[in-house]
């Protein structure tokens, strides 16, 4: 059956498509229930589903974390809702020392397969702690899988995959994009690889490598620069972590040129591990320096200055152009 | 709020300060508690032997928790599923983790984890109170199965202060969660005594809070730890809900074996400590009761020293795991960048490579 739906909206069909196809998935966390999530992610769930199945929690975000764990230990595969991710910090210790090392530490006796969503990024003049883009944290921690899809087909796929992941997986939701665009997608329990990127566009003059809401900006840079004769190619990087190498390689190989668009602070971000990799594996294949266009290394500025913090199209085109023109 | 003292049926020299239940006339149950108890024991000094001669890493002693951990594994099902913190060795070796593997785990190896006859059970948690949380998802995830099972945790009483602790009960509250929390309350948080934790009374009171009851048990008095925990087990296993019991007791040993206590307590507050002896104790009552003698006593000794004696030197035989296993058990399947670095790490393991350490098996 098709649904032309928004993100959020295709992440509602993947947990109501999974939960009728597997009773050990669960959904905790908090507002999820009758109100179905203060986005409506988990919208209509608990009717369908019931108490014991979608779980509001009393306000602890550790606790969601602990608990999911307990459970995962058990078999069930609980998909837990961190409201905010500048919300996730209490539960990092539960994610970084528990869920992603329980399979390790155990050497395989007991295993996590949980799913933490959580919306992230700015561009919704939301107040402080809600606009943050902390996924370098969570790639950094071994054990752990990081997912950000930039479509409604691609959340869906990709929600789906996380679901049934023998692993943790954290699962972010780029909120800017969570209504801003619709798309037809076929609710047919298909899911997408974890740990693959997506080519969003083929071109052969320059590669552009993004994620999450900046997938919105690179798109438009790239239509904008395919006018003035500059053919991009773009790729969904997807999974944060582990990254697909190969898929970066073999573009920048083709291309000679590279830029990496994330809206995250630019120290320790993804995009310097990225470019790390291309300088490792492939500098005699660059022709000119990898650039980033990246947030500031400062804290997100409350909304009525995140303009200004998140980069956009015409950042990606300058970046582009003097990247192009080097010589 | 009205202050009990803790629950007791046996006093310090053993003798019955009220009547004990009608179980204690059969020397059954006493004798394996006791067993156990000796048995616990004796791994303590075997696995402080082993550290102090460079045969094991940094060690939790288990010195006088022994009246809390022993009735608490003979009094759950196997069924249950037991999440401790790190001092609740003398649980799990009685839960089926073999001794080797108790060495193996405080030897710096993860396969002291791995065994099979550890069912479902939680590893050690070693950052603090985690574990809390660990037990009431799994707790949850009986009540969603329907299934007559219980979770029971440990932590100790410097433990108590930390949020995942007070988390855990309130939603092992307000979902009327089977699980059951054990506080090891043993005075000492590595040099912070108890009263520098928390202004509350009982740490059992704590509790209140979250809706649950919460009762506090003399920790070296093994029949009363029975009594508690068949009470709230059962009241987990009928669908009742959660307690919390706050056993007393006292660390008899240092915090682990990096810790010097002589620095930070008196040496009378442990000669003291050392009366209430929870082995002392049950051997004291078992003598009353006629179950027990001094050739009994030399028998045992001499039993529970060559099982410890003989899991030991299996355990120094085992060779440490290959490199590759660090790589091998962090996900079901490997990615390509761990598959690389695994392919580095072995190179780097063989003879000629930077990290070569001789043939191993």
């Amino acid at each position: 059956m098709k649904h032309n739906v928004c993100l959020l909206e295709a992440v509602n069909l993947a947990l109501a498509s999974e939960m009728r196809k597997d009773k050990e998935v669960v959904i905790l966390g908090e507002d999820v229930g009758v109100n179905g999530g203060v986005f409506r992610a988990t919208a209509n769930l608990r009717d369908e589903f019931g108490l014991k199945r979608v779980m509001d929690t009393p306000l602890a975000e550790t606790m969601i974390a602990g608990v999911s764990i307990g459970m995962a230990s058990q078999g069930l595969k609980p998909i837990a809702e961190i409201q905010f991710m500048g919300f996730i910090f209490p539960a990092l210790e539960q994610i970084i020392c528990h869920a992603a090392r329980l399979r390790n530490r155990t050497r395989g006796r007991l295993s996590c397969p949980l799913v933490i969503r959580a919306p992230f990024g700015g561009g919704i003049h939301a107040p402080e702690h809600h606009s943050e883009s902390t996924e370098a944290l969570l790639a950094h921690i071994p054990g752990l899988k990081v997912v950000v899809p930039s479509s409604p087909a691609r959340a869906y796929g990709l929600l789906l995959a996380a679901i049934r992941d023998p692993d943790p997986v954290i699962f972010l939701e780029p909120k800017r994009i969570y209504r801003s665009q619709q798309q037809e997608i076929e609710d047919n329990a298909n899911a997408l690889p974890i740990g693959s990127c997506f080519t969003l566009r083929e071109g052969s003059d320059i590669t552009l490598v993004s994620w999450g809401a900046m997938i919105t900006e690179t798109l438009s840079a790239a239509e904008a620069l395919a006018d003035e004769g500059v053919n991009c190619e773009v790729i969904d990087v997807a999974t944060i972590s582990p990254l697909d190498v190969e898929t970066i390689l073999i573009s920048v190989r083709k291309t000679g040129r590279l830029v990496i668009i994330h809206e995250a602070p630019r120290t320790g971000g993804v995009g310097a591990d990225i470019s790390a990799i291309v300088a490792e594996q492939a500098l005699l294949d660059l022709q000119a320096p990898v650039v980033r266009v990246t947030g500031y290394d400062t804290v997100m500025p409350y909304f009525r200055l995140e303009k200004h913090y998140l980069p956009n199209s015409q950042d990606i085109i300058d970046a582009v152009k003097q990247t192009v023109e080097f010589v | 709020m009205k202050t009990l003292p803790p629950i007791q049926y046996l006093d310090q020299e053993g003798q019955p300060s009220q009547p004990c239940p009608e179980w204690c006339n059969k020397p059954d149950w006493l004798l394996r508690c006791y067993h156990y108890m000796v048995l616990a024991r004796q791994f303590d000094t075997k696995a402080i032997a082993l550290q102090r001669t460079g045969q094991l890493g940094t060690y939790a002693s288990l010195l006088g928790s022994e009246g809390i951990d022993v009735p608490v594994a003979l009094s759950m099902k196997p069924s249950d599923v037991l999440v401790p913190y790190y001092r609740n060795h003398a649980c799990q070796i009685i839960r089926g983790m073999p001794l080797e593997e108790a060495f193996l785990y405080w030897g710096g190896d993860e396969r002291g984890n791995s065994s099979d006859q550890m069912g479902e059970d939680f590893p050690n948690a070693v950052p603090i109170a985690t574990q809390s949380l660990h037990a009431c998802g799994v707790a949850s995830a009986f009540k969603i199965r329907n299934q007559k099972r219980a979770a029971v945790t440990f932590i100790g009483d410097g433990g108590t202060s930390k949020g995942d602790f007070m988390e855990a009960l309130n939603v092992a509250g307000v979902w009327q969660l089977p699980v059951v929390f054990i506080i090891n309350n043993n005075q000492w948080a590595i040099s912070i005594p108890r009263q520098i934790q928390s202004a509350v009374a009982q740490l059992a009171d704590k509790a209140v809070a979250a809706g649950i009851p919460g009762i506090q048990v003399d920790g070296n008095d093994p029949i009363a730890m029975h009594e508690a925990i068949n009470n709230a087990l059962n009241r987990a296993h009928e669908g009742k809900g959660a307690t919390l019991i706050e056993a007393i007791s006292y660390r008899l040993g240092d915090h682990t074996t990096a810790d010097d206590a002589t620095r930070y307590r008196s040496n009378d507050e442990l000669k003291a400590a050392w009366e209430r002896d929870p082995i002392k104790r049950l051997r004291n009552f078992l003598a009353l009761q006629n179950f027990w003698d001094e050739s009994k006593e030399q028998a045992l000794l001499q039993e529970t020293h060559q099982l410890v004696q003989e899991a030991a030197n299996k355990y120094i035989e085992i060779s440490p795991q290959k490199i590759d296993s660090i790589f091998d058990y962090l996900y079901a399947e490997p990615n390509n960048q761990l598959i690389e670095q695994k392919d580095w790490a072995i190179v780097k393991a063989m003879q000629g490579g930077s990290h070569y350490e001789g043939e191993s098996s």
